[in-house]
């Protein structure tokens, strides 16, 4: 048989792009719980390290939030005279699993309103204290200590019935073009995901691990600190914390991370 | 002193006698660097825990100069050996001159 080189190279190359198509797929990892069908934790976007340090209690920084959040739960203020334990009771266990349905409907702004909302809501109804201001310190431990109660329970929010209209206009978000760069949130977190942006891994934009450690902040931040970081990188002018707009965006980013367990406080580059 | 500054120590209880334990160290700190501008454009001054020192039973076991560039939140874990029942103590000083303290008492069988 008459065998020249180039064929045989030729046949080579093609095994060789044969055996890579395996073993890629013998290499899809199996990421337990934080993989729901094709959604993936952000989790699974770090390295081994970020992912060591938010396993451990001791070493998550995250987790100084969540204790100074559990001081905050007994501070009584307010002219009402009470903290959130007079209500809610010890604290610890009395918010377990609340803040997977969160941004819910409330049937008295009619409007979504998500756990920061809820907590200062709580403060001005109920305590009469005056609102934490976003992303402070308190607001940001009260809301890490409330999620964290939620800690490997899956997200399940909510997005018919009376949400739907918020969730579809959530979801025009996310596709919508916006900025001098022109991109929505779908072209880097729908469209690219485990691609670079620059020196960093896209991940799939889930919010389950929020409020977040980030270790480029340093020092837990919120969804909503998130967007607007997004927003001003693709050159679009950011809308408030607590907007409506980031508010039904919220709805719409849990709602594509259903079932994903709540990390809260995750550690995130 | 700087706000909410809070360490956390992470000894093992017991022991056995000449056992080579861990030990971890967190404290929240914002760890300024001195060299980040703020929004009036003028540089934030420093302010950082620039020393870190560990004894037991009274002997030094572990010291650390930090500089600048530690992160916020500083995270630190060393090893030791230990030959007897006793206390550590560890102690982070500021910029500002405040100390930081926490004891850990570990029980050697």
């Amino acid at each position: 048989m008459n065998i020249n080189w180039r064929d045989s190279a030729f046949f080579c190359a093609a095994i060789v792009a044969l055996l890579s198509v395996f073993a890629t797929s013998a290499d899809a990892k199996d990421w337990g719980p934080y993989q729901v069908d094709d959604r993936r934790s952000g989790y699974t976007f770090m390295t081994d390290e970020s992912r060591a340090m938010q396993a451990d209690n001791f070493q998550n920084p995250g987790m100084l939030w969540v204790e100074q959040g559990a001081d905050l739960w007994e501070k009584v203020e307010g002219k009402a005279n009470k903290s959130c334990s007079t209500c809610h009771g010890e604290s610890g266990e009395s918010m377990k699993n609340v803040a997977v349905t969160y941004p819910v409907y409330d049937q008295a702004t009619k409007k979504l309103q998500n756990v920061e909302q809820q907590i200062n809501h709580c403060r001005e109804k109920n305590m009469e204290a005056k609102p934490y201001k976003w992303e402070s310190g308190e607001m940001l431990s009260m809301s890490t200590f409330i999620n964290y109660q939620s800690l490997g329970t899956p997200v399940a929010v909510k997005t018919d019935g009376a949400a739907a209209p918020f969730f579809e206009k959530g979801k025009a978000f996310y596709n919508q073009r916006r900025g001098q760069l022109d991109m929505g949130c779908k072209h880097c977190h729908e469209d690219n995901p485990g691609g670079m942006i620059r020196a960093n891994t896209l991940s799939q934009g889930q919010g389950n691990g929020f409020p977040t450690y980030r270790l480029k902040w340093q020092k837990v931040g919120s969804l909503h600190r998130r967007f607007r970081g997004c927003n001003k990188q693709v050159r679009a002018k950011p809308y408030g914390y607590g907007s409506d707009e980031y508010t039904n965006l919220e709805l719409y980013v849990k709602s594509r991370g259903q079932g994903l367990p709540v990390e809260t406080p995750a550690v995130r580059n | 002193m700087a706000k909410n500054v809070k360490p956390r120590v992470r000894v093992p209880k017991k022991a056995a006698k000449g056992d080579i334990v861990e030990i971890k160290t967190l404290i929240s700190h914002k760890m300024e660097s001195g060299r980040r501008k703020g929004k009036d454009g003028k540089l934030v001054p420093q302010s950082i825990i620039n020393k870190v020192s560990v004894t037991f039973n009274g002997k030094p076991v572990f010291d650390a100069d930090w500089h600048p560039a530690i992160s916020a939140n500083p995270y630190m874990s060393f090893f030791a050996k230990v030959e007897e029942s006793g206390e550590f103590a560890f102690k982070w000083i500021d910029d500002d001159g405040s100390i930081y303290e926490k004891k850990a008492k570990i029980t050697v069988a």
